[in-house]
């Protein structure tokens, strides 16, 4: 990774022939080093040269897959330690244990009814981890089948008996799942098992040193779509292995750990579960392997994925201007908010609940919250009242009534002036508005 | 090849600033706490020392409630009345480290109680517990200037931790802070220039000051926002670890206040049924929002839920476990 311009140079032809669109070989090579070109718009680049660049700039940590179709889970591909330098770019995936000594096919169930609505997205979990509990093989198999058939959910294999994996796997390698896992004792096989079937491989040790030996061991027989397990539990020493891995990959381009990771949670009880979890999703855990299956306590954790995840240079916005709720008329009242996402879904949302067709005047405020809007004067009588005329509100409605937000009640008297209509203070939470609502318009 | 661990070597530590003042002090309390110190990255004990762990300050309103969901409340149904009982139960029962005392009384809009009432009730609370105070007025600013020096007056050296000095309003906190020996909460929006701009001015003020402030970096409740929070405390302390004087200083987080106004806190699961029962829903947003600002260096966590607190405390325990190679 970080090749410079002129190293990449030093491999291309040195023709100038501009079939790449651009003027010189080096002008090309500047534009691939900025990631701004593809070494594909080069026909002429030798296979020698393709091979040094390509593992020469070869992202820090490697882009792992499971799964297959429609419902792919990324992982790794990672370049940063901290969020506020780029974004993170995939999050953690959440697997929820199915141990082969449950009722299998009752917990998948309750698994695949995991969906949450929360501003205008839906969290889910990604992937269900079959634990070979009983030590049984043919007990593993029946479980892995009945996921197979019952679940669409990515599919975590955990069985370090070999046989067993070998017994289970094939019926669902199309699926590909994650293979878990490789340990010192059995990783020939596993490894062999990962190659036939394409399904990316756990390696698991007992610290990062035994860890870098198994690796290396399995790259040497050459194969590469991996995920570290660096066999710590204890919620400490988790995050201290988890940083090194990260750490080491990026800083120091230790390819031996430039690979996704994964980490179990050890709490038996939910609550504590919970937060050990929340630990790992914050501190470069890629795949989270936990027992609750309880909506309490997932859609917080689910919630603070959707946040730790986002992307810390661009605040998510919507279209600004006025947005119809409903069967709107020239009688339906109007909402003033901002055009942050968040701040609008979550208006959005609550509106849509009074089940009163309505208006909402999404202001243009660079996609920043009430306040900081209202801090940064992106939120005013004058924004506003731009807003309103922008749009025709006039002869959207006959009525001159528009709602602000109950944060910003100081704007009252001046949007007033402003706009010439009245201004009503709603709520400060949106959560109050449907009662709002049924006070002022039912 | 072998693993050569990575150990970041930083140029500095964050301050350590102790709250709370015992009679060999010139306070009341029967023991001080320390927070700060960290000479490494949160929990990350390989690359440097953590000397002390987050602590948890439980809030106690001096008057009830009422707008508190009802999960929140019966925790306290005895003694929500009585801000002495409750930071009594709060300190014994529910073991919080520290108690914040929101004068609520003192808003305008309410009850608009006066200095003298304000001191009454501190100084029940302090005589309750033995634990440091952390003190907050009722959030409207000009009323604040006017009970915040009383109120330090009344409580001198007692080392209490005085919230809120803000860029455009930190004299009448500071100066009383200084004057009285107590300890100021610097608050900034979520900007860490201002952060440091407002340490600057605090410092001007008197020097030693510099030891006795907590940034409030300014949080969100998880779901609202807290990710700005997350990355300006990590940037934060990343610059305090590497030599940012003007940042090292310990940081605290008004939890409770963010997340119980919230929806997710409050509304019940046959609204939303996808989101399970509110009771749990609840106490577990408080938890989870807490877990992962202590995650970006959060050192004091006022919180409301004894459930929240018991978890947090728990896992706080557990990160504070040597990890070192
Ligand atoms: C995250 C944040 C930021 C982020 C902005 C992220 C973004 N995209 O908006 C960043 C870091 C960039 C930021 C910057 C600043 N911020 Co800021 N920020 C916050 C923080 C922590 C959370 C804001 C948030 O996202 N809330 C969640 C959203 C959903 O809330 P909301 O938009 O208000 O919507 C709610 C309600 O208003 C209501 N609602 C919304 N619309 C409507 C409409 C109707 C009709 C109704 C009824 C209700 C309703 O529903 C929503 C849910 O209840 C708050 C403090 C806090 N804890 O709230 C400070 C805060 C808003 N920021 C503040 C300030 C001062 C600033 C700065 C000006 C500081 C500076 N550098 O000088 C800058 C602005 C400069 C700029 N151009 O960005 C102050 C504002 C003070 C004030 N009262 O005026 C606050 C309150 C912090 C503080 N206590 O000092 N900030
Ligand atoms: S196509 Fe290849 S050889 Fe031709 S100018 Fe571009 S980089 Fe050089």
């Amino acid at each position: 990774m970080g090749l410079t311009g002129l190293e990449i140079f030093k491999h291309l032809p040195k023709t100038n022939c501009k079939k790449c669109e651009f003027p010189t070989c080096l002008a090309f090579a500047m534009a691939l080093a900025n990631g701004k070109a593809s070494l594909d718009a080069c026909p002429d680049v030798s296979d020698a040269a393709k091979e040094a660049l390509s593992s020469a700039s070869a992202p820090p940590i490697r882009l792992v897959k499971v799964g297959a179709g429609d419902n792919v889970v990324e992982m790794g591909d990672e370049t940063e330690i901290f969020r506020h330098d780029k974004r993170f770019n995939h999050p953690t995936a959440v697997a929820i244990v199915v141990n082969d000594t449950d009722d299998v096919a009752a917990k998948l169930e309750t698994i695949n009814g995991l969906v949450f609505e929360r501003v205008g997205q839906q969290f889910t979990v990604e992937m269900v981890a079959l634990v070979n509990a009983s030590g049984d093989a043919g007990k593993f198999k029946a479980a892995v089948d009945t996921a197979a058939a019952n679940t669409e959910k990515n599919l975590v294999l955990v069985s370090e008996d070999a046989a067993a994996m070998e017994a289970a796997l094939p019926a669902v390698a199309a699926r590909k799942p994650l293979i878990y896992a490789a340990n010192k004792d059995n990783y020939e096989k596993m490894t062999e098992l990962a190659k036939g079937s394409g399904c990316a491989l756990a390696v698991k040790a007992d610290n990062l040193e035994e860890l870098a030996a198994l690796v290396d061991k399995i790259v040497a027989l050459g194969y590469k779509d991996l995920v570290l397990d660096p066999g710590s539990r204890a919620t400490s020493k988790v995050i201290a292995d988890m940083t090194q891995i990260r750490r080491l990959a990026i800083r120091k381009k230790f390819r031996t750990f430039g690979y996704p990771t994964i980490a179990f949670t050890t709490k038996e009880d939910e609550q504590e579960e919970l937060l050990q979890a929340t630990a790992f999703l914050s501190k470069y855990t890629s795949v989270l392997v936990m027992k609750t299956a309880k909506k309490e306590l997932l859609v917080p954790l689910l919630s603070w994925r959707a946040n730790l995840f986002t992307d810390p240079q661009k605040p998510v916005a919507v279209e600004p201007g006025l947005h119809v709720i409903g069967d709107a008329t020239d009688n339906s009242p109007v909402y003033c908010t901002t055009n942050f996402s968040l701040t609008y879904y979550l208006v959005e949302g609550e509106v849509d609940s009074t089940r009163i067709p309505s208006y909402i005047l999404s202001v243009d405020t660079g996609g920043i919250s009430v306040l900081t809007a209202y801090a940064d004067n992106k939120y005013t009588a004058e924004t506003i009242t731009k807003a309103m005329k922008a749009c025709g509100l006039d002869d959207k409605v006959k009525h001159r009534k528009i709602v602000i937000p109950g944060a910003v009640a100081v704007l009252k008297g001046k949007l007033e002036d402003e706009s010439g209509w009245e201004v009503v203070v709603g709520p400060r939470e949106s959560s109050g508005i449907q009662k709002f609502a049924k006070s002022q318009f039912a | 090849m072998a693993v050569e661990i990575n150990k970041e070597k930083y140029r500095s530590q964050v301050r350590e600033v102790v709250l709370g003042a015992t009679s060999a002090e010139g306070g009341t309390r029967s023991h001080t706490v320390k927070v700060g110190g960290e000479a490494a990255l949160p929990f990350l004990h390989f690359e440097g020392a953590i000397p002390n762990r987050p602590v948890i300050a439980m809030e106690v309103w001096d008057i009830v409630p009422e707008e508190w969901p009802a999960n929140l409340k019966d925790p306290f149904a005895d003694v929500i009345s009585d801000p002495a009982a409750w930071a009594k139960k709060c300190v014994e029962e529910y073991g919080a480290d520290m108690i914040a005392l929101r004068l609520k009384s003192a808003d305008p809009d309410g009850k608009d109680a006066g200095a003298e009432e304000c001191i009454a009730n501190l100084k029940k609370v302090l005589a309750a517990v033995g634990v440091p105070l952390i003190i907050y007025g009722c959030g409207k600013t000009e009323k604040d200037n006017t009970i915040m020096g009383p109120l330090a007056e009344a409580a001198e050296g007692e080392n209490l931790l005085l919230g809120v000095a803000e860029q455009e309003n930190f004299k009448s906190v500071a100066s009383a802070a200084m004057a009285y020996k107590h300890s100021v909460i610097a608050q900034s929006p979520i900007d860490i220039n201002i952060a440091k701009q407002l340490n600057i001015l605090i410092s001007e003020m008197s020097t030693p000051l510099l030891d006795r402030i907590v940034i409030d970096p300014t949080i969100a409740a998880l779901g609202y926002g807290i990710e700005y929070s997350y990355s300006i405390m990590e940037r934060a302390r990343y610059g305090a670890l590497n030599g940012d004087r003007m940042l090292a200083m310990p940081m605290i987080g008004n939890v409770g206040n963010e997340v119980w106004t919230k929806k997710e806190a409050n509304i019940s699961a046959s609204e939303q049924p996808s989101w399970g029962e509110q009771a749990e829903r609840s106490m577990a947003w408080e938890a989870t929002t807490a877990m992962a600002l202590v995650q970006a260096g959060m050192d004091i966590l006022v919180m409301r839920h004894p459930q929240a607190v018991a978890l947090v405390k728990n896992a706080i325990d557990e990160l504070m476990q040597d990890n070192s190679y």
